[in-house]
């Protein structure tokens, strides 16, 4: 056992990219390999969750997680991290705010498995096999953990040190995060590690008024390369998005997708964006309000892609069983 | 909210200052009856409501949220409303998608005169609300986390 400081990685309910990017370091990773002793890292190297189970209260010093919450595994690796860790990071944008998993809590468990295992195009299921959480073979049961309704944030689960944005964290961000661990010189705990302006900030496209008579959708425009591409009427989420990837999607004509997540001191992304691209509407009455925003498919998918669960509302509303009576729609009246 | 089995709604009022929230003390100073189901907040312009209020109070156990301001044409800041007609728009597209009923989150006008019309916006929506019912809505995420008992518990032992 060296003393250098003990490092542990895991990945919970996510696709692998923080993963690679913690790789894109390059160079830099022999860096991290020699600052740090790799305790706990299933996705490159042999570790089984005994051997953690077996480390003392606190003997990690840092463990970088990433990947949101959907089911017992997760949670349990969740709760037993953090108690072996000193410092714990959620890492990326599913375990600071659920990224593409917690898309998920548009729909539920049920909706869910019903899509992917019978409905979806692509599947082919003649035994209408379901999952079950245990299942009874000749040599013994086979258990698979409990699957939840609702995608949580790691926060949601464990108190968390650091949180790192970003779908994946930009290998600067990485950097600036492991030189401030190795040098001891760390922000309060609870900081967002990053920086805390938006992304317009660092896009260097011209900005103008924003008045749009419509929105495109990405194939339907090719977009000027030097303005603002919501002035052209396509979606960014730059407005409302923290800075540190230093505006990449925009830069290659392509609207922010908001990975970065809320910026410093927003509660809700997501309401944020309703804010600024509704204010961008060139329109007058409700009715011309409503045919601009017809231009504007699935709004609530757009403005909560990443960070869904760690929103003000989470999710979606779970059904109740109860059919909710029919009102009729309740419109601004002139 | 509901005490005896009788549910009243919890309703937060976003009022600008220079219509909606004068209307509201008409009705007061005139002494209308409407039901007592609406907490007040007085905001400068209907243009200044941020989304985040809505959905908060929502989150914070609201049943619904009333939004009330000046007529289009008649803003004190001139357009601060026509910002509002154009956000709220947006803002109930994406309530929609996360389920939430329509009468929940109303946008209203009402001048400083108009004190009836307030009192009746009020009991209206009250009316509505009554029959969807509670809203609750941190009820859609129930706790699923097993371990989350034990570890509290490991806490405590820890701190003995």
């Amino acid at each position: 056992m060296s003393d250098k400081p003990k490092l542990a990685q895991y990945w919970a309910s996510s696709c692998g990219g923080c993963e690679i990017a913690v790789l894109g370091l390059h160079e830099k990773i022999l860096d991290v390999a020699g600052a740090f002793e790799i305790v706990f890292w299933p996705c490159v190297m042999d570790f089984k969750y005994a051997d953690v189970e077996a480390m003392a209260d606190g003997a990690i010093d840092v463990c970088l997680f990433n990947g949101a919450i959907r089911n017992d595994e997760n949670a349990h690796l969740a709760h037993l991290l953090r108690r072996k860790s000193k410092v714990l990071v959620a890492f990326g944008a599913c375990a600071y705010g659920g990224s593409m998993p917690g898309l998920a809590n548009f729909t539920d468990r049920e909706a869910m498995f019903d899509w992917i295992y019978f409905h979806s195009p692509s599947t082919e299921n003649p035994g209408n096999v379901r999952p079950e959480m245990r299942t009874t073979m000749p040599e013994g049961d086979l258990r698979l953990p409990r699957f939840w309704n609702t995608v949580k944030t790691l926060e949601q689960i464990v108190p968390v040190d650091y949180f790192l944005p970003g779908c994946p964290p930009e290998a600067g961000s990485i950097e600036i995060a492991i030189n401030a661990i190795v040098s001891g010189q760390l922000p309060p705990p609870g900081s967002v590690i990053g920086s805390d302006t938006t992304v317009c900030d660092e896009c260097p496209r011209e900005k103008l008024n924003k008045k749009v008579k419509r929105f495109y959708r990405p194939h339907e425009i090719i977009p000027d390369p030097n303005i603002c591409l919501l002035d052209q009427g396509l979606f960014c989420a730059g407005i409302a998005t923290r800075a540190g990837c230093n505006a990449r999607c925009p830069q290659v004509d392509l609207g922010c997708r908001g990975c970065y997540g809320p910026n410093e001191g927003v509660y809700d992304q997501g309401a944020k964006l309703i804010a600024g691209i509704g204010s961008m509407i060139d329109a007058d009455t409700v009715e011309e309000v409503e045919a601009i925003l017809d231009t504007l498919p699935d709004p609530a998918g757009y403005f909560y892609r990443f960070h869904l669960p760690q929103s003000l509302l989470r999710r979606k509303a779970l059904g109740n069983g109860k059919k909710q009576p029919k009102t009729e729609p309740v419109a601004a009246t002139r | 909210m509901s005490q005896n089995g009788t549910f009243k709604p919890v309703l937060v009022g976003f009022l600008c200052n220079w219509c909606s929230y004068r209307a509201a003390d008409l009705a007061g100073t005139s002494r209308m009856g409407y039901p007592a189901t609406l907490r007040d907040i007085r905001i400068m312009c209907t243009g200044r409501l941020d989304p985040t209020f809505v959905l908060r109070a929502l989150q914070q156990g609201a049943d619904g949220v009333l939004v009330m301001g000046c007529h289009p044409g008649q803003c004190h800041y001139q357009e601060g409303n026509y910002k509002a007609i154009r956000r709220f728009a947006l803002l109930k597209r994406v309530l929609r998608q996360m389920g939430l009923e329509d009468a929940r989150v109303q946008l209203h006008w009402a001048s400083a005169a108009q004190g009836v019309l307030f009192a009746q916006t009020v009991a209206q929506m009250t009316e509505q609300i009554k029959a969807l019912g509670p809203l609750d809505w941190p009820r859609h995420w129930p706790d699923e986390d097993p371990f989350a008992r034990i570890a509290l518990a490991m806490q405590e032992d820890a701190h003995e």
